[in-house]
């Protein structure tokens, strides 16, 4: 899995360097905004959707568990 | 005057907050609450003050004046950027020092760098950079405000007491209210943000007739077509923008933010949702920013496309006088208000000055850190909280405060805007160059204290460097790049209009690289710290059980 989700963020990040819309504004999407301009706006929610696998797949729940190890002894 | 009204009600509310309203904590005086707001904060105002923390003036004024001159390259180089690198670090690295601190008691980054690596004076020379690093940002922001409130009154505040106004409000609220207070501020000021770029959206749309028709008009014209695309830009520089986001989880006050979540998932909506909240305040100031330059109906920015055209077809047989002159008539960091003030009602205009206060008033974050750094890294560390105890490290935070803010006055007052602006540029570029440190000390177990020492040096040296090169080399009117040196007949370093580039590309990159290399090459040939600490960090079975006994372990290794 880890493998997988390393390679989806590089994928992204590649995905920012977007050479095919460089030279061009259209299609104006809505009829009003440079295709390049949104573009990146729906690269923002895609950034957010890799983001929500991370959190689902690779949360590193064993920090969690340690530091509320420490809180416990805390007490 | 009625702008100015709200912006006076917008600072009221905010002292409230920040001093009243939320100093509601059982743990009252401690140094943990008032630097970590007894790392507490649930996942609402985690998200929203972590990201206001991270917004500055730039993000409404300068990225829609940027836009006005650059076109929509603006928004792929400083906001998409950020999406993916800032939320990735902070899953990364954010989520690992928030339990670092919790096991350990860490409240800064030099902390747990001393401990990590075990040395003492070299953390001492970590936060001396890091300190020189952050501080044009509080001069800055005190600047920010003297000049907003002057311009928002319409010149009836002056500069000296715009300053004096903001940096009272600033100290009151984080002098009284610690990171609680200012965590509850910033939460109010993204708010406030995240409301303004979609009104401010529909009703310039709706006051210009729609944007088709600008869009349109602009594509048909040959000065103005490039700014709806990318050709102006080489992709190399662009791609060279995606490191500068590095810096974000590098800055004191984004990293000491971290420790103040209450668990560990109140990360989560914050990562997943920092790259809606760009979009969402950077999309609209950046398209109208590059709309403005159809909104000829508004002379002051008939003006600026004016100067523009007169620079762009006769600049270099100007003298360079009136050439600045043109350049300062043409620049665009006034468009959004200039726009809003045409098309907008005197409310709106009114909620954009309080706006832009929100995010003049963004060095609340770096004045806490800076704070929380003195007391724990240097105040703590040299003896100071064992000889005067506890209370008395509370009170050095709060005179520090007090100092910082004075002292931060009385320069914005005397120094010219533009060579703290320059600091501020450099600073970005610094903070990524350290940020191989905290990678190193997370995740190599190799890493040295040497290996950070020659990081923390090469970020000295690379940031004075170019800022002496810029000095030295005047930067071009416009068109190619000065190329200062060149190798093999490929050129090395080069002044460019807007900087320094080196192969072509911005500086930041080779500096990241070089400090990674660096910290590589000089930990492989120097001595490890002891095997107990590695396990401490390293061991996922002392994860957990070394807990136990680390916290007296914060201050007591030396070099």
């Amino acid at each position: 899995m880890r493998v997988v989700l390393t390679a989806i963020v590089v994928a992204v990040y590649v995905l920012h360097q977007d050479l095919w819309f460089w030279r061009t504004a259209r299609p104006l999407v809505l009829g009003f905004m440079p295709v390049g301009l949104a573009y990146h706006g729906l690269y923002c929610l895609l950034c957010s959707a890799v983001m929500g696998l991370l959190v689902k797949f690779a949360w590193p729940v064993h920090f969690d568990q340690a530091a509320l190890l420490t809180e416990d002894e805390g007490r | 005057m009625i702008p100015a009204l709200f912006v006076f009600s917008y600072l009221l509310v905010v002292l409230y907050v920040g001093i009243f309203a939320f100093r509601r904590s059982s743990h009252e005086g401690s140094a943990e609450d008032y630097f970590l707001a007894s790392r507490s904060l649930g996942a609402t105002v985690f998200l929203f003050s972590l990201f206001g923390t991270n917004m500055t003036a730039f993000t409404i004024l300068g990225s829609s004046g940027h836009a006005f001159s650059n076109g929509i390259v603006t928004f792929g180089l400083m906001a998409s950027a950020s999406a993916l690198i800032i939320p990735l670090t902070l899953f990364l690295i954010g989520t690992r020092l928030w339990a670092l601190g919790k096991r350990f008691g860490f409240m800064t980054p030099v902390q747990f760098f001393r401990d990590r690596w075990e040395c003492g004076h070299i953390g001492t020379v970590i936060f001396s950079v890091q300190a020189a690093l952050l501080v044009p940002y509080i001069i800055i922001g005190v600047m920010g405000g003297g000049s907003t409130l002057s311009a928002i009154s319409g010149g009836w505040v002056p500069y000296w007491l715009g300053g004096a106004v903001v940096a009272f409000v600033v100290m009151s609220y984080v002098f009284f209210g610690g990171m609680r207070g200012t965590a509850w501020v910033n939460t109010l000021q993204t708010v406030l943000f995240l409301s303004f770029g979609a009104a401010a959206l529909a009703i310039i749309g709706s006051g210009m007739g729609g944007f088709r028709h600008a869009a349109e008009e602009m594509l048909r014209s040959p000065a103005t077509a490039p700014l709806l695309t990318r050709e102006r830009i080489s992709p190399w520089l662009f791609l060279s923008y995606t490191f500068i986001p590095l810096s974000t989880i590098a800055f004191p006050h984004i990293n000491i933010f971290c420790l103040t979540a209450r668990r560990m998932k109140q990360f989560k909506p914050t990562v997943i949702l920092y790259p809606i909240c760009l979009l969402a305040i950077w999309l609209p100031s950046v398209f109208l920013g590059v709309m403005a330059n159809r909104a000829i109906e508004v002379p002051s920015i008939a003006a600026k496309v004016e100067a523009r055209k007169t620079l762009a077809t006769q600049g270099s047989a100007l003298p360079a006088e009136e050439r600045n002159r043109l350049r300062q008539a043409a620049a665009g960091d006034d468009v959004i208000v200039l726009l809003l003030s045409h098309y907008a009602p005197l409310w709106l205009a009114g909620l954009l000055g309080a706006g832009i206060m929100a995010a003049v008033m963004a060095s609340d974050s770096q004045i806490l850190a800076l704070s929380t750094m003195f007391t724990e890294d240097v105040f703590a560390f040299y003896g100071g909280k064992e000889r005067f105890g506890p209370a008395a490290q509370v009170h050095t935070g709060r005179i520090f405060v007090l100092g910082l803010t004075a002292v931060a006055y009385l320069i914005a007052l005397r120094a010219p805007t533009s060579i703290f602006e320059l600091a501020v540029q450099y600073a970005f570029s610094g903070y990524s160059s350290l940020f191989p440190l905290l990678a190193a000390a997370l995740f190599w177990k190799g890493s040295t204290k040497w290996g950070a020492l020659a990081s923390t040096l090469w970020t000295v040296f690379a940031v004075v460097g170019i800022a002496i090169f810029q000095y030295a080399v005047p930067a071009p009117q416009s068109g190619p790049p000065v190329v200062a040196w060149t190798l093999f007949d490929v050129a090395v370093l080069s002044r460019t209009p807007g900087g320094t580039a080196v192969f072509g590309l911005m500086p930041v990159v080779p500096m990241v690289l070089i400090s990674t290399l660096l910290m590589v090459a000089v930990s492989l040939v120097t001595r490890k710290p002891t095997e107990q600490t590695l396990k401490r960090y390293f061991s996922q079975q002392d994860r957990i059980r070394g807990s136990r006994s680390s916290r007296a372990l914060v201050t007591s290794t030396t070099d």
